[in-house]
C-alpha cells in the first residue's frame, strides 16, 4: 500500500448549506436613510435656499471657486442616494453577493453631505468651510493615530494597552511642564516647546514601562494594570497641576509649537493647507505611521514582534526572547503615545490643564481595533473620528438648531457604530492578554 | 553527531519526571523513544532542548559537554526538534515561518529577504518530495503539511539531529507511513532522528534502537524485532490484552436518528455538511476521522452547544436539536466531551460536587433551593468505589486527580442518569493503558445494556477495537458508514477523503 494522500480523491462537494440571511445591514441603513430624507431632506429650507461650500485659501497658488447649490434639492438627492444604497445592500443580501467596503463609505459621504447642506442653508453670511473640516480633521485626529500606533505596538507583541489615556495624559503634562521651564529660563517659547516635544515620549514611555512590569513580570491582568494606570497618571497630573504648576504659573503656559509651512506644497488648494501647513508634531505622524507600516510587516523586528504576539511559544522555541521583546514594545509603544500626548498641550498652544484628554485615548483603542492592528489601518480609523469630531466644531461655528451637547457625542457615536458595524469580525493578536510563562 | 545525555534527572516540584536518564543517539540512526503518556519522554526531549534546565545530569555532542541556555542554543548545535504541538505561527506564510528566528536581511534598509527563504523551502522541500508551497499560509495548510514545515524548519537551520514528538498522533495512517518514509530517507542522508511515540507499529517499521521509558526511569532497551507484546510490557510495566473483548452487538431500535445536519460556523465556513445516520440501541457507531474534520461540530450540534444551520436529529423519536442543553440531557443523552479539564469538568471543584454538576438542582441532590450535602457525599462515595476513581477523598478537587481518574470521574457522572444515548469524544486521548482498558469495558458494559452509543476517536486502533459499525468523516461530511472488519487501509483512505467504493 504505497498510496498517498495527494493520490487519494479529495471529496469537495459543492457546499449549498442554507444559511439564514442577515438584514440587519440593509434595515439600519434603511432606517437611518429615511430618518435622514425627512429631517435633512424634506426640512432643509426650500425656496431657493442656497449653500456654500468654500475650498480654497487667499493665498493658494490658484482659486477653485466656491461651490454654491440649491440647497432643498441637493439635501433631497443626497439622501435619495442613501436610500438607494440601502436598496442595494438589501439586494446583496437577497442574493448572497458580499458588496465591498465601497458601499458603507459612499453611504456614510452622502448622508454627511447632506446634513452640512442643511446646516449651510438659505445662510448668506456664513458658508461651510470644507478646508477648514479637513484641515481640523487632521489635527483631531493626530493624538488618535499616536494612540493607536502605541495600541498596535504593544498588541503586536501580546500585551494590551489600555494605558494609552495615561500616556497621552502624562505625555501633555510633561510636554507642557518641561516647555514652561525651558521657555522661563531660555527666553526662547519656541525652543522651550521643541525641548516640551522631546519630553513627552519620556512621560509616555515611564507609563509603559510600569505596564509592562506587572504585565511581564508579575502576570498581572494586563486591562486591570491599564486602567489602574490611567487612574494614577489622572491622579499625579491633577496633584502636580494643583501644587507646583499653580505656585510657579511660569512652568504652565500656552507655549505652541510653530506651523512649518513646507514652501509651495503648502499653497495648492485644499491639500496644501491640509496636509502641508502643520506643526512639527503632525509631520513626525507622518513619519512614524509610514516607518512603522514598513517595519511592522517587512523587517526582521516586525516578523518578530509579530510572532510573539501570535504564538510566544513558537518564538521562544527559534529563540526569540519573548519577554524581551514584550517589555521593549510595551516601552516603545508608550513613549509613542506620549508624544502624541503633546498634541494637547505644546501642539495645540496650550496650558496643561487636568485631565485635558479627555477619554482620547480610549477612541485610539478603537481606532486601532478598526484599523486592524495596522499603523496605515490606525490612520485610517483615527481620520474618521477626527472628521467626526472636526464637524463637531464646524456645525459649531456655523451654528445649528442640533444641541450642542448632542453634537458634542458626534465622535463617540462615531467610534460605536464603526467599532459594532465596520469592524464585523477581526481577529486580535492571539497572544494578547496572556502572560507568557515558560 | 553524537549525542549523549548523561544522567538527566528533572524534578517539578516533588514529582520526578526524569530519573538519572541515560541515552546515545548514534549519527545516522532513528533512535525510537518508547514510552506511555505521562512517562517523561517529552520533558527529557525538552530539556534538551533548551526549553527546560535539567536538575542533574549532562548533554554531550560528540563527546563534548553542552550546556543550552534555551532552543536558539540547541539549534545552533544542531538539534532541531519538531514539537507535537506544532511551533508554527498560523497568520504567517511557510517561508515566513522558516526563516523566523534567523532570518535573512537585504537591501539598505535590512528588510526582509523573502525571497531567499522562499528558495530554501523550495530547495529543502524538493530534496525530499514535500510538495509545499512557500507561500501558502500555514493555518490553512493541512497538518500532514504543517508537520512538513516545521521539519523543514529544522533542516534550514542544518540540524543533524532531529527530534520527533509524537509526530504520528495528528496524521491519517497514510500520511504516517508518508512521514516513516521521510524518517527513513533523513537517516540515510545522514541526520539523526529521534522518534517519541507510544505506537508500537511505527517503532517496528522504522527504529534502528528503541530506549523505553516508564515513570521517568530508562526500564530497557529493546531491537526492534521484538513483538508488540513485549514492547508493551515493556512500556507498562505488566503484560497487557493488546484486544477488547466484547460479545456481538444486538441492536434493538433506532435510537438516534440524525438528519441532514449542517454547521457554519460564526466565520460563514461549513464545518457539518448534510450529515445523516441512525445509531441503534444496543450498538456502538464510532466516527473515525483525523481530527478537525467536523467531529467536534457534530458532538456538540447533539448536545446543543454548537448551533445547528440546517437538519435536525431526533432522540427516541423526539427531537433534541434546537433545545436547551438541560432539556437534551434530561431526555437520556450521556455526553463525554474531548477535553475533560476543558468541558468535562470544574477542576477546582471537589469530586463530589463534578459528580453532581448535572443533577445538582434535583432531588435527591437538592431539596428546593438547598442542597443536601449528607447524600451527595454518600453518592459521591458509591461511585468512587464503582469506577475504582483513585482518590484520597470525595472532597478532593477533581483538578488533583490523574488523567485516568478525571476521565472515570466523568464517565461516572454521565452514567449515573438512566440513558438512551452516550456520547464520547476520544475517551481514552491521554490515559495509561490500565485506564484505556477500564474505559474501554464500561463503554461496552453500557452498550449491552441497550444504549446506543456514538464514539468519536482520532486512534484508529480504539475505533476498531470498539465499534461495531464505522463511520468516516471528512471535511464535515461522512464519506461512509463500514463494517469494523474492514482494512486499515481502507479506512486510511477513506480518512483521507476517499468514497468507500474507491477506497475499497
Amino acid at each position: 500500500m504505497t498510496a498517498t494522500l495527494t493520490e487519494a480523491p479529495q471529496a469537495q462537494p459543492a457546499v449549498d448549506i442554507e444559511v439564514a440571511r442577515s438584514w440587519r445591514t440593509p434595515i439600519i441603513l434603511g432606517v437611518v436613510g429615511l430618518i435622514a430624507f425627512v429631517l435633512f431632506g424634506l426640512m432643509t429650507e426650500g425656496g431657493g435656499a442656497t449653500t456654500t461650500f468654500v475650498l480654497s485659501r487667499p493665498n493658494d497658488l490658484f482659486t477653485i471657486p466656491a461651490i454654491t447649490v440649491p440647497a432643498q434639492a441637493t439635501a433631497i438627492a443626497l439622501t435619495v442616494i442613501a436610500i438607494a444604497l440601502a436598496g442595494v445592500s438589501a439586494w446583496g443580501v437577497q442574493n448572497r453577493r458580499k458588496i465591498g467596503m465601497w458601499l458603507p463609505t459612499v453611504y456614510g459621504i452622502a448622508l454627511v453631505l447632506a446634513v452640512l447642506v442643511w446646516a449651510g442653508a438659505g445662510r448668506t453670511a456664513t458658508s461651510i468651510q470644507l478646508t477648514g473640516l479637513l484641515i481640523g480633521t487632521v489635527v483631531l485626529a493626530t493624538p488618535l493615530v499616536f494612540g493607536s500606533l502605541a495600541g498596535t505596538l504593544c498588541e503586536r507583541s501580546g500585551i494590551v494597552n489600555i494605558a494609552i489615556e495615561g500616556q497621552l495624559l502624562a505625555g501633555a503634562f510633561l510636554a507642557a511642564l518641561v516647555a514652561g521651564a525651558v521657555s522661563s529660563s531660555t527666553g526662547s517659547d519656541s525652543f522651550g516647546a521643541y525641548v516640551g516635544l522631546v519630553a513627552a515620549p519620556i512621560a509616555g514611555a515611564l507609563v509603559g514601562a510600569a505596564l509592562s512590569l506587572f504585565a511581564v513580570r508579575y502576570w498581572v491582568d494586563q486591562i486591570v494594570v491599564g486602567v489602574v494606570l490611567n487612574v494614577l497618571v489622572v491622579g499625579l497630573t491633577s496633584f502636580f497641576f494643583g501644587t507646583l504648576m499653580r505656585e510657579n504659573p511660569e512652568l504652565n503656559r500656552a507655549i505652541g509649537l510653530p506651523d512649518l509651512p513646507i514652501p509651495v506644497l503648502s499653497r495648492i488648494p485644499v491639500i496644501g493647507p491640509v496636509l502641508f501647513d502643520q506643526n512639527m508634531l503632525v509631520y513626525l505622524m507622518y513619519a512614524i505611521v509610514i516607518v512603522l507600516n514598513i517595519m511592522l510587516f517587512k523587517s526582521r523586528w516586525g516578523l518578530r514582534v509579530r510572532s510573539v504576539g501570535e504564538h510566544p511559544k513558537a518564538a521562544d522555541t527559534v529563540g526569540i526572547k519573548v519577554n524581551r521583546t514584550r517589555v521593549r514594545n510595551t516601552i516603545l509603544g508608550g513613549a509613542v503615545a506620549g508624544l502624541g500626548g503633546a498634541f494637547f498641550t505644546v501642539a495645540s498652544g496650550l496650558a496643561f490643564n487636568k485631565e485635558m484628554t479627555g477619554g482620547k485615548g480610549y477612541i485610539a483603542l478603537a481606532a486601532m481595533i478598526l484599523g486592524r492592528w495596522s499603523p496605515k489601518g490606525a490612520l485610517a480609523a483615527a481620520l474618521l473620528f477626527g472628521f467626526a469630531d472636526s464637524l463637531r466644531e464646524q456645525f459649531g461655528i456655523i451654528g445649528t438648531s442640533i444641541p450642542s451637547q448632542f453634537l458634542a457625542m458626534l465622535p463617540y457615536l462615531a467610534t460605536i457604530f464603526a467599532v459594532a458595524g465596520l469592524v464585523g469580525h477581526v481577529r486580535p493578536p492571539a497572544a494578547e492578554n496572556i502572560p507568557y510563562k515558560k | 553527531m553524537r549525542l549523549e545525555l548523561r544522567g538527566i534527572t528533572k524534578r517539578f516540584g516533588t514529582f520526578t519526571a526524569n530519573d538519572a536518564i541515560d541515552l546515545v543517539v548514534e549519527p545516522g540512526q532513528v533512535h525510537a523513544l518508547l514510552g506511555e503518556n505521562g512517562a517523561g519522554k517529552s520533558t527529557l526531549m525538552n530539556v534538551l532542548f533548551g526549553l527546560y534546565d535539567a536538575d542533574e545530569g549532562e548533554v554531550l555532542l560528540d563527546g563534548e559537554p553542552a550546556d543550552f541556555e534555551g532552543p536558539g542554543d540547541a539549534m545552533a548545535a544542531g538539534i532541531g526538534m519538531v514539537h507535537q504541538h506544532f511551533m508554527l505561527v498560523p497568520p504567517f506564510t511557510v517561508a515566513e515561518n522558516v526563516m523566523l528566528g534567523h532570518e535573512e536581511v537585504r537591501g539598505p534598509a535590512k528588510l526582509l529577504d523573502l525571497d531567499a527563504a522562499r528558495a530554501k523551502v523550495k530547495e529543502i522541500s524538493e530534496r525530499f518530495n514535500f510538495a509545499v508551497d512557500p507561500d501558502a499560509v500555514v493555518e490553512d495548510l493541512p497538518v500532514g503539511a504543517q508537520q512538513r514545515v516545521e521539519i523543514i524548519k529544522a533542516l534550514s537551520r542544518d540540524a543533524e539531529v532531529l527530534i520527533l514528538d509524537e509526530p504520528t498522533a495528528v496524521l491519517t495512517p497514510q500520511e504516517t507511513d508518508e512521514l516513516l518514509a521521510i524518517v527513513k530517507d533523513l537517516s540515510k542522508a545522514g541526520t539523526s532522528v529521534v522518534l517519541i511515540t507510544h505506537k508500537l507499529r511505527e517503532v517496528q517499521a522504522v527504529a534502528d534502537t528503541i530506549t523505553v521509558i516508564r515513570r521517568g526511569k530508562v526500564v530497557g532497551q529493546a531491537e526492534p524485532t521484538a513483538s508488540q507484546e513485549e514492547l508493551a510490557s515493556l512500556m507498562v510495566g505488566r503484560d497487557v490484552s493488546m484486544t477488547v473483548d466484547k460479545d456481538a452487538a444486538k441492536p434493538g431500535a433506532v435510537m438516534l436518528s440524525v438528519r441532514d445536519l449542517s454547521v457554519v460556523d460564526e466565520l460563514g465556513i461549513p464545518r457539518l455538511k448534510h450529515v445523516s445516520f441512525n445509531v441503534k440501541a444496543g450498538e456502538i457507531l464510532a466516527i473515525a476521522g483525523v481530527q478537525g474534520n467536523g467531529q467536534t461540530e457534530l458532538t456538540e450540534a447533539l448536545l446543543g452547544s454548537q448551533p445547528v444551520t440546517s437538519g435536525d436529529a431526533l432522540l427516541d423519536g423526539e427531537f433534541i436539536t434546537g433545545k436547551p442543553i438541560k432539556d437534551v440531557l434530561m431526555a437520556g443523552l450521556g455526553f463525554v466531551p474531548e477535553d475533560r479539564t476543558e468541558d468535562g469538568l470544574v477542576a477546582s471543584m471537589t469530586i463530589a460536587n463534578n459528580l453532581i454538576l448535572d443533577l445538582h438542582d434535583q432531588p435527591p441532590y437538592a431539596s428546593g433551593m438547598a442542597l443536601k450535602p449528607s447524600v451527595i457525599d454518600e453518592e459521591a462515595a458509591k461511585h468512587v468505589e464503582q469506577f475504582d476513581i483513585r482518590t484520597t477523598s470525595t472532597e478532593a478537587t477533581a483538578g488533583s486527580l490523574s488523567g485516568g481518574n478525571q476521565q472515570k470521574v466523568v464517565l461516572a457522572r454521565e452514567l449515573s442518569r438512566p440513558l438512551k444515548l452516550l456520547i464520547a469524544s476520544n475517551p481514552t486521548r491521554g490515559l495509561d493503558v490500565g485506564s484505556i482498558e477500564f474505559v474501554h469495558k464500561r463503554i461496552i458494559e453500557e452498550r449491552d445494556n441497550g444504549t446506543a452509543v456514538l464514539i468519536v476517536s482520532s486512534e484508529l486502533d480504539e475505533v476498531v477495537a470498539l465499534a461495531d459499525r464505522i463511520a468516516v468523516m471528512y471535511h464535515g461530511e461522512i464519506v461512509g458508514i463500514v463494517p469494523p472488519d474492514t482494512d486499515r487501509d481502507t479506512l486510511g483512505l477513506m480518512m483521507a477523503g476517499a468514497k468507500q467504493e474507491e477506497a475499497a
